[in-house]
């Protein structure tokens, strides 16, 4: 058991609380894994078909059995219609979670949800005009309330465009309308997956996965550009600040809260509610200290980038901050909250508390808010918690001292002001050759890899190569527990892009904020490419996402590369059970939008992977490599 | 000796014993690797389905004591290990000429279509449990001496014996 700890993660803080599970005999998604092996080599290789009762279907791999399925779809077909499927999923995730922002921010300039503000006046008149919305003698509800119905209108357009796609550049734009790619409605391209595979609908892999970069489009800049913008009007838009990471953040002697998921709508009022002087009053009566509220995952991400809020851990350590024994409260949303958090609360006196109306799981206390009285909910919640503290077992408790301090926060407009209101000087940079190019690292855990091995691998590779990282989601969780988003950590970064980071006091890793902030990400890029007068694919630029698990993952990956960005997939999608489709994946594509897949499982070899490309672009421009 | 046995009440027709035998007889040994390969990796394990009874069975050479393939093997191809008992075929050997195929009960001569040549199980030579049996989730195909499987058998039987007597006595 010792031995398979350090196999399963490189993180000193997860090795210490695996091995309190192994004493405690708690099980973990580490041994659920194994259980599962070996996984099942149809669905692995995406040749597996449900989509209609005259099956399940499957295609015999190695050509001596069935070839087709019932209905005749051959492996080709199979494993692109899965493939849609899981796209759909994702972006459908991204994108409903940024309805309720939307919905959210609605009420809030109807009058009706008090709790929320406009934090960001700026944003808010930004993303008006960028609608041809009037601000002039308008009060910020008014212009707000336009806001929210025109955002709204962009879930059931038929027939586009979405606006945010506009903020692609010209010559991008031409190839998804040249392509037949350019997203008409948030929703339509969603629900048009679900129909096109139904059985019996669309059978053609190239002209499927021309969907999927369609659908994945209407994610990238649709339904995540959405919550990223909203949320920055609602909540604030990040700009740099410092805080720590890893499960050492939690408290020995004060009421510990997580939030967990992936929303902030929610968790920004847990914040505010921890800080209630009242409550603060009610914990120091239970005993404690104090409110200590973390995040795990990207609501976590949320609060962290916001309000520098701890975060607790990454995707996988979301049953080892309950294991610490000292988290009054697991306070979760949507996505990625792992269903087995029931049973292992109920091990320790933890709290789990639902609050979505859209999920619930089993063992849980619900709490569910709602947008009207979202503070108030928010205050139960940490009442709840809070009380809890005198069932905290004292005897129990094991806290590892692991945490490292790291610097957040940059938001696409952080970074533009710290370079001083125009991407000029990080141009100036990259055509100096002091920064190669840039690689964004992104996506979630899974126990396929040893945790965080892929994703810190493949950072301090880039870093050392002078390539400067941009990071959202679970990567940038582990990369501040690793000490990298300290603006110290230039020195692990190559001589050029260190004194850049060092002039500027800045890590040579920007954290850019949740798995939906991956927008920004897009927004930079384009950013970049305009001032160039070139396309998103012209740009040394590369994305990987080493650990990615999640079918928001296959999203993503669906429209950064539909953007224009080469991208290394740490591990397998499962579309090798049809050369066709891997063959579009990996090189066709590149054909049509200028940028292919990649699976690399190896860190090092990816980084590789990432670095030649960097430099085939700069060549490209005419930059030397 | 250790014996392949099967429970075919546990098998659920995954064909995940298939998959693991041809990776594992494949060069990669790795399913993405096999499955981009040529020749194409065989498996040796075969789900066979009995409509009438609406059940799979998993079909895994017998290994026989006195095995008919063996003794009919015009070149030597097939032998059979004295001490282990496993019997092994050789490729170079072989010339296809499906005698062995004639005389097994079992139907597990397979064809490697490519080399026009016979493909068998070899119980996994370089692992400890065969491919087929750690693919099995549901112990459907098992690892076990003879003396073990039957005596285990031989106790879930007796017990349900001894729960008619209990029975009938308090009656
Ligand atoms: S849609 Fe076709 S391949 Fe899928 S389950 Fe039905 S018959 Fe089988
Ligand atoms: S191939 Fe058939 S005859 Fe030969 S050992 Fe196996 S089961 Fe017996």
């Amino acid at each position: 058991m010792v031995k398979n700890v350090y196999e399963r993660s490189v993180d000193p803080a997860t090795r210490a609380m695996l091995l309190e599970a192994d004493r405690a005999g708690i099980e973990t998604a580490w041994d659920r894994f194994e259980k599962q092996q070996p996984q099942c080599g149809f669905g692995q290789l995406g040749i597996c078909c449900r989509n209609c009762n005259m099956g399940p279907c499957r295609i015999d791999p190695f050509g001596e059995g069935p070839e087709k399925g019932v209905c005749g779809a051959t492996a080709d077909i199979i494993v692109a219609r899965n493939l849609l499927r899981m796209i759909a999923a994702g972006a459908a995730a991204h994108s409903d979670h940024a309805r309720d922002a939307v919905l959210a921010f609605k009420q809030m300039a109807e009058g009706k949800a008090q709790s929320y503000q406009i934090k960001d006046d700026a944003k808010l008149n930004a993303l008006a005009a960028e609608y041809n919305i009037s601000t002039e003698d308008r009060s910020k509800e008014e212009v707000a309330l336009d806001l929210a119905n025109v955002l709204l209108s962009e879930f059931g357009k038929q027939t586009g465009p979405i606006q945010f796609t506009r903020r692609a550049p010209e010559k991008r734009l031409k190839i998804w309308e040249a392509v037949g790619i350019e997203p008409r409605g948030i929703d339509r391209e969603i629900v048009e997956c679900m129909h096109r595979t139904h059985m019996g609908v669309d059978n053609d892999p190239v002209h499927l996965l021309l969907q999927g970069l369609r659908t994945g489009l209407a994610d990238g800049w649709g339904g995540s550009m959405i919550a990223t913008d909203v949320q920055d009007v609602l909540f604030g838009t990040p700009t740099p600040t410092m805080s720590e990471s890893n499960l050492g953040v939690l408290k020995s002697d004060e009421v510990n809260i997580i939030v967990h998921g992936h929303e902030p709508i929610l968790s920004e009022m847990i914040v505010a509610a921890a800080e209630d002087p009242e409550m603060i009053a009610l914990a120091k009566k239970m005993g404690a200290k104090g409110i200590s509220v973390a995040g795990i995952c990207c609501t976590g991400n949320e609060v962290l980038m916001r309000h520098g809020v701890p975060a607790a851990g990454n995707f996988l350590q979301q049953e080892l901050a309950v294991i610490t024994g000292a988290v009054e409260a697991m306070v979760v949303d949507v996505q990625c909250v792992m269903p087995a958090l029931g049973s292992l609360a109920s091990c320790y006196h933890t709290k789990f508390i639902s609050t979505s109306p859209k999920a619930d799981f089993p063992g849980t206390v619900r709490m569910e808010y709602h947008e009207e009285k979202a503070l108030d909910t928010a205050k139960e919640i940490v009442k709840t918690a809070v009380e809890n503290y005198a069932n905290r077992d004292a005897g129990r408790v094991n806290i590892p001292k692991d945490k490292s301090a790291c610097m957040v926060g940059f938001s696409a407009e952080a970074i533009l002001g710290a370079l001083g209101g125009t991407p000029q000087p990080l141009i100036e940079a990259i055509v100096s050759g002091a920064v190669k190019g840039v690689g964004a690292v992104v996506g979630c855990n899974n126990p396929k890899v040893q945790h965080d091995y892929g994703h810190l691998n493949l950072v301090r590779e880039l870093i050392k190569n002078d390539v400067l990282v941009v990071t959202t989601g679970c990567n940038a969780i582990a990369c501040a527990k690793a000490g990298l988003l300290k603006p110290e950590a230039a020195k692990e970064a190559g001589p050029g892009l260190r004194a850049v980071c060092e002039s500027l006091g800045v890590p040579p890793v920007l954290h850019m904020g949740s798995c939906v902030d991956i927008s920004r990400i897009l927004v930079l890029a384009a950013a970049l490419a305009n001032h160039l007068g070139v396309d998103i694919s012209d740009l040394p630029a590369a994305g990987a996402a080493p650990e990615w698990m999640s079918e928001k993952a296959v999203s993503i990956g669906a429209y950064v590369i539909a953007s224009g960005v080469y991208t290394v997939l740490g591990t397998v999608p499962p579309v090798l059970g049809s050369p066709k489709v891997t063959g579009v994946l990996t090189k066709g594509v590149g054909d049509v939008v200028g940028a292919t897949f990649a699976v690399e499982p190896d860190p090092f070899k990816a980084a590789g992977l990432m670095i030649g490309h960097i430099q085939e672009k700069r060549k490209g421009l005419g930059l030397k490599t | 000796m250790k014996e392949i046995l099967i429970r075919p009440e546990r098998c659920m027709g995954c064909r995940s014993c298939e998959i693991a035998c041809a990776v594992e007889h494949s060069q990669t040994k790795s399913l993405f690797g096999a499955v981009a390969e040529k020749p194409v990796p065989r498996k040796r394990v075969y789900v066979e389905f009995a409509p009438e009874y609406s059940i799979s069975v998993p079909m895994v050479c017998r290994h026989c004591e006195d095995a008919p393939c063996v003794s009919v093997c015009a070149t030597g191809a097939l032998s059979q290990d004295g001490i282990i008992r496993v019997v092994t075929h050789d490729m170079e050997a072989c010339i296809g000429c499906w005698t062995c195929a004639s005389v097994c009960n079992y139907g597990m001569i397979g064809r490697n279509k490519e080399q026009r040549i016979a493909i068998k199980c070899d119980w996994c030579p370089d692992l400890e449990l065969p491919a087929c049996v750690s693919a099995c989730h549901t112990g459907a195909l098992v690892y076990k001496e003879v003396e073990e499987f039957s005596g285990s058998k031989r106790a879930e039987a007796a017990l349900k014996l001894a729960r008619g007597v209990t029975a009938g006595e308090s009656r």
